[in-house]
């Protein structure tokens, strides 16, 4: 099984290959559309602004490439800001556009909390979900941000943690998932859900 | 709920383990920073933190090295600290696999490699460690060279200035209670937290799990860096979170 991980320049993009490559997918950190195109599940993470990181993509014609594999229904998995991103826009600096491909924005989480958020905390599901197999409700996970997702349709709301306000931390429809924390990060818990992805992706080829 | 984080720290000299761990099984190799980090992930660590004390060229490249095997085998965030004294070497430690860079000495010296730092990387990969010691004013003074080197600063407005130049954490040690094992210096947490909103890791004194319970709440830290009572074995981290959480503080359990 081929997982492509988007190519963002910035951030530790080692940790969630080790990890996938760990649980037994084979990896491949590219930007590269064909490459993206032709793997069997694509990994958009990262770390930064969100400013820049659409930048990024674009200037590599990642946008319409990403938005492929979403056409295509090949599992696309958002880490962190790799979430935020598959939103349509973003406060973050100044307003800028996303993906799209989940109806609803970005924004700053509340002053009445510690930026960022870091640490562990906790992410209760809406209702059940493969990628969930095996986790307890309430399961920790390790988050590092200072935006969140405010999603437009609460269908697409898979999870929610309790930070200043109740964001999605877990969103998607379809074969596109974002999560807001980082699995890569979340010790065995994070592990498992890793693992849950692969087997949805092994599922759809 | 945001949970407190207990970190232990590992001491790393040409990318050995220096400080005397002990433990009951003796098939641990005790000297390895993978296999220690690994087995303080599996005890519930939150995160981990290599100190690089060699201050040497070749003892950074080794870590180099240490943290790319980090990143193969320990999933839970890793801090790096130690001689980062560019963005070079920050990009070094964060393509290796790092996932924050600790800074002391530089930031103080430079503090626009803070700026840099979180321009560049962004603040939350950002940290910036702060060794302070009383004075006679009841204020703190900043101290380089692993406490030897008063630089006249003020500790409490030295954190603030880090805060405004982009630190997304920071982590102060208190030199005076530093390896007494009597606790940590409350009052400095607690002056911190009325001055700064980035999020505080305490450091220094930890000697009992009271101590690490006092920190985390009157002190009102949001993390306790622990080196000494789990290195000695004396503690697991899974005895620290099972105390604090009888206590009532919210951890990962």
């Amino acid at each position: 099984m081929r997982i492509a991980i988007v190519d963002m320049g910035v951030g530790n993009l080692r940790s969630v290959q080790k990890a996938l490559m760990r649980l037994g997918a084979e990896t491949r950190l590219t930007k590269e559309p064909e490459k993206i195109l032709s793997a069997d599940g694509v990994v958009l993470p990262g770390v930064g602004a969100f400013p820049a990181a659409m930048e990024h993509l674009r200037r590599h014609r990642l946008v319409e490439t990403l938005r492929e594999v979403a056409a295509r229904h090949k599992p696309l998995f958002g880490i962190c800001l790799g979430m935020q991103l598959l939103f349509e826009s973003s406060d973050e600096w100044q307003f800028t556009e996303g993906l799209g491909l989940l109806p609803g924005r970005v924004t700053r989480l509340p002053e009445t909390v510690k930026l960022p958020h870091i640490g562990w905390n906790r992410v209760l599901p809406t209702g059940s979900h493969p990628l969930l197999d095996g986790l307890e409700n309430g399961e920790w996970f390790y988050f590092v941000h200072t935006f969140a997702a405010v999603a437009q349709e609460e269908a697409d709301v898979l999870a929610v943690t309790e930070y200043g306000r109740a964001f999605p931390s877990i969103a998607g429809r379809g074969s596109v998932i974002g999560v807001q924390f980082h699995p890569e990060k979340s010790s065995a818990a994070g592990l498992r859900l890793l693992s849950n992805w692969l087997r949805i992706v092994e599922e759809s080829r | 709920m945001l949970a407190k984080r207990i970190i232990p720290c590992l001491d790393i000299d040409h990318g050995r383990v220096v400080k005397n761990v002990r433990f009951h099984e003796n098939r641990w190799d005790a000297g390895d920073p993978i296999e220690l980090a690994r087995k303080y992930d599996q005890e519930g660590a939150d995160e981990v933190v290599f100190l690089d004390i060699s201050a040497s060229h070749e003892g950074r490249n080794i870590m180099l090295d240490v943290i790319s095997r980090a990143a193969e085998e320990v999933f839970i965030p890793l801090t790096v600290g130690g001689g980062i004294r560019s963005l070079e070497d920050m990009r070094a430690v964060l393509r290796a696999g790092a996932d924050k860079v600790s800074m002391n000495t530089a930031a103080v010296l430079n503090p626009e490699l803070i700026r840099q730092g979180a321009e560049q990387f962004g603040s939350q990969c950002i940290v910036v460690a702060i060794d302070a010691k009383r004075t006679p004013d009841g204020g703190w003074e900043v101290f380089l060279h692993g406490g030897r080197t008063p630089t006249g600063i003020d500790a409490l407005r030295w954190a603030a200035e880090a805060e405004k130049l982009g630190a997304g954490e920071l982590l102060v040690t208190s030199f005076d209670s530093d390896g007494t094992r009597e606790g940590y210096d409350l009052a400095l947490h607690q002056a911190l937290a009325d001055i700064v909103d980035i999020p505080v890791i305490a450091s220094g004194g930890a000697g009992t799990l009271e101590h690490l319970a006092a920190v985390l709440t009157e002190g009102r830290a949001d993390a306790a860096l622990v080196a000494s009572i789990f290195h000695s074995g004396e503690y697991t981290v899974a005895d620290a979170k099972s105390y604090l959480a009888g206590r009532g503080i919210v951890v990962r359990s």
